[in-house]
């Protein structure tokens, strides 16, 4: 079992949902992203999203834009991300890493290089935003070979037909994007969000991460309500961005909304 | 070539290149899209009123025109231009905004968006958006939108509204992100009408099928007024929906070069360029997979060229595979070398070209002299300069 299939269902038993922050590696800093790695873990998060920087996201909004454009500042790249997880591998064995990114520097890499990298890193699972099921055979095949999970999108207007897809190509868990928008835009709508889970959970077993529109406490246990876990991005790296003077008020902001959520959700 | 030639594939593929690669998000929209291309280029009914607005609203056929003069003054092949330029809205775009415009409307969207780069295809396309009375949001980057300020104000005019993009290079890639970004939050009612030959699949097949009009008029045209095929096409390469028009109906005539001329900005050594088919490498970026300007780490390099139509780090995925299978050539002209282009044709014919076009032009003056008096070239002459006078007379040191 995966080291994310475990952690599933290891909440499940003790009818918990995942807490999965989103942050962009070497954002703002190359130097600030372990240590905030642990301090989440300290919080209580189950799985950690770890951006990597691309020089055009097409499909994020402009706060991780701009969390993008401040690591590539200090050339953070694919590789440099990958060494971020095999030094926060050094001292965690256990919580599950997924990086999360666009495909170019996988191309550029290759994906059989990529794969090793990626095993050899301790990652668990790859979330490649541009690289929907029918492209993905190949790269996939590689990644579960070695036995790092492949992680595909769903959105709101994906069709029955689409999920059943993922469900087959897809392992570890499936993102539910809760809005047409791109990372960071608009107001989540549960009831909309409880419809879309039910014709989700009747085409896959997969455990759902819920994401896009998760600013708060309260939005996170409302989503946690609804789905296997919670992710939240943009309203982190906001954080980031209102203490750029400051990283360390920045990390123990992050901290506090995490905190917050994590109780949300428990209670 | 014994087989006709039938790319793409029924998902888009060019070889390796092309493709889908978009985010889940916008899977729906693309294949709604889809439909949609594969039923209305088969309706009779559709593809009449596309071709009445061809005739009547761009004013086609354009001439394919003789330059005797410049001919005998570099003293070897026939030049021949396809006047794009004489369109309605100054060049090729057009073509493609009114097709896209009209299945637009079939498909009932209400809203239109654009990325633009020199304001050309914005222009074509906040034109045709007026036309049909629809809204109509154009992206530019807010260097181009700065350089371009002639197109910014046309645009207005036509009554769309214009965003800079202030993001990463602030050029036409990035208004091509911003204009991806609206598409996946407002897809119920908004088409996306990409300019180029690039983006996930249809965009390179269908922008090319509505360009390709160009190609097939100037194949009748040559026969018609020289008798025979022409030896060689030669067409500038930013995007490569012009080149793509021209050169798609002679695919299957082995016998006519295809040259496609990219920007080398300030000189493809100098890593200061646009030209990712003569100096970059595969890769996926904006929904394709296709020659790229990228680094080690797959990051996209900002591109630099004079023209602001050419000023993008990607290309047509079926330029790629033109490349690869050797069926076209590619090569590169500068700023400085495009300038000449520029300057020849106006004193030589009194067309003042685009200088996105200049560059085509350019090349001119180094291949028309190695060919034989009785061999033809046909130049694609895309698009006019007046949008380009500001930036000619600041480059002369004169204020207008």
């Amino acid at each position: 079992m995966s080291r994310l299939a475990a952690t599933f269902a290891e909440l499940a038993q003790k009818n918990r949902k995942a807490l999965i922050p989103f942050v962009t590696a070497g954002d703002p800093n190359p130097q600030f992203t372990v240590p905030l790695m642990h301090a989440m873990v300290g919080a209580g998060v189950d799985i950690i999203e770890l951006g990597v920087p691309f020089s055009d996201p097409m499909a994020d909004g402009p706060v991780i834009q701009r969390a993008s454009e401040r690591a590539l500042a200090h050339h953070q790249s694919l590789r440099t991300t990958l060494a971020i997880a095999t030094e926060f591998r050094k001292t965690n064995g256990h919580t599950p890493i997924v990086i999360m990114g666009y495909l170019n520097p996988v191309e550029a890499m290759g994906y059989e290089k990529f794969a090793d990298a990626v095993q050899a890193a301790g990652i668990d699972g790859v979330l490649t935003v541009d690289l929907p099921p029918e492209e993905a055979q190949e790269c996939t095949a590689l990644l579960k070979s070695r036995g790092v999970d492949p992680i595909f999108l769903l959105a709101p207007n994906s069709s029955a037909e689409r999920i059943a897809t993922m469900d087959t190509i897809g392992a570890g868990y499936l993102y539910y994007v809760s809005l047409k928008g791109v990372t960071g835009a608009g107001h989540l709508n549960a009831a909309d969000v409880e419809t879309k889970l039910a014709e989700i959970r009747e085409n896959t077993k997969l455990p759902i991460a819920v994401g896009f529109g998760v600013k708060d406490a309260q939005t996170a246990k409302t989503i946690a309500n609804l789905g296997d876990g919670v992710v939240v991005g943009s309203a982190l790296i906001s954080q980031i961005e209102a203490n750029l003077h400051s990283p360390s008020q920045a990390k123990e902001a992050i901290i506090d909304l995490l905190t917050a959520m994590r109780q949300a959700m428990d209670n | 070539m014994t087989e006709k030639y039938n790319m793409p594939d029924a998902r888009g593929h060019f070889g390796v290149y092309g493709g889908i690669f978009v985010a889940e998000t916008l899977m729906p929209a693309i294949e709604e899209l889809n439909t949609a291309y594969q039923h209305y280029m088969q309706d009779p009914d559709f593809i009449a009123e596309l071709d009445k607005d061809l005739q009547y609203y761009v004013g086609r056929p354009s001439p394919l025109y003789h330059a005797e003069r410049w001919s005998q003054e570099l003293g070897g092949a026939q030049i021949y231009l396809k006047r794009e330029d004489l369109n309605h809205t100054g060049s090729h775009k057009i073509n493609n905004t009114v097709g896209q415009a009209l299945l637009a409307k079939r498909m009932g969207k209400t809203r239109i968006i654009a990325e633009t780069g020199a304001g050309q295809h914005g222009v074509a396309t906040a034109t045709v958006a007026a036309r049909l009375g629809l809204e109509c949001v154009v992206y530019m980057g807010a260097v181009d939108v700065a350089r371009q300020s002639l197109n910014v104000y046309r645009m207005k005019l036509l009554g769309a509204k214009v965003v800079a993009v202030e993001s990463g290079s602030k050029t036409l890639k990035d208004a091509l992100n911003e204009a991806l970004r609206d598409w996946v939050t407002n897809i119920d009612n908004t088409f996306y009408i990409i300019g180029t030959v690039a983006g996930p699949h249809p965009y390179p097949a269908m922008v090319r099928d509505f360009q390709a009009i160009l190609g097939r008029e100037s194949r009748a045209q040559c026969l018609e007024q020289a008798g025979k095929l022409p030896d060689v096409l030669v067409a500038c390469v930013g995007g490569g929906s012009n080149a793509m028009g021209l050169f798609y109906p002679f695919i299957d005539d082995v016998n006519v070069k295809l040259i496609g001329v990219e920007a080398a900005g300030d000189g493809v050594e100098t890593g200061r360029h646009s030209a990712p088919l003569c100096a970059g490498r595969p890769g996926v970026l904006h929904g394709n997979r296709t020659y790229l300007m990228s680094d080690d780490d797959g990051e996209i390099i900002e591109t630099h060229s004079i023209s602001a139509g050419l000023d993008y780090p990607g290309v047509g995925p079926e330029h790629a595979w033109l490349k690869d299978s050797g069926r076209a050539q590619y090569v590169n002209i500068t700023d400085d070398e495009a300038l000449g282009g520029f300057y020849a044709l106006t004193r030589m014919e009194g067309i003042i070209p685009a200088l996105e076009s200049s560059h085509a032009m350019a090349y001119i003056l180094k291949l028309a002299p190695t060919m034989k008096k009785d061999e033809i070239i046909i130049v694609n002459l895309s698009g006019r300069g007046d949008k380009d006078m500001q930036t000619m007379a600041k480059r002369e040191g004169i204020e207008l």
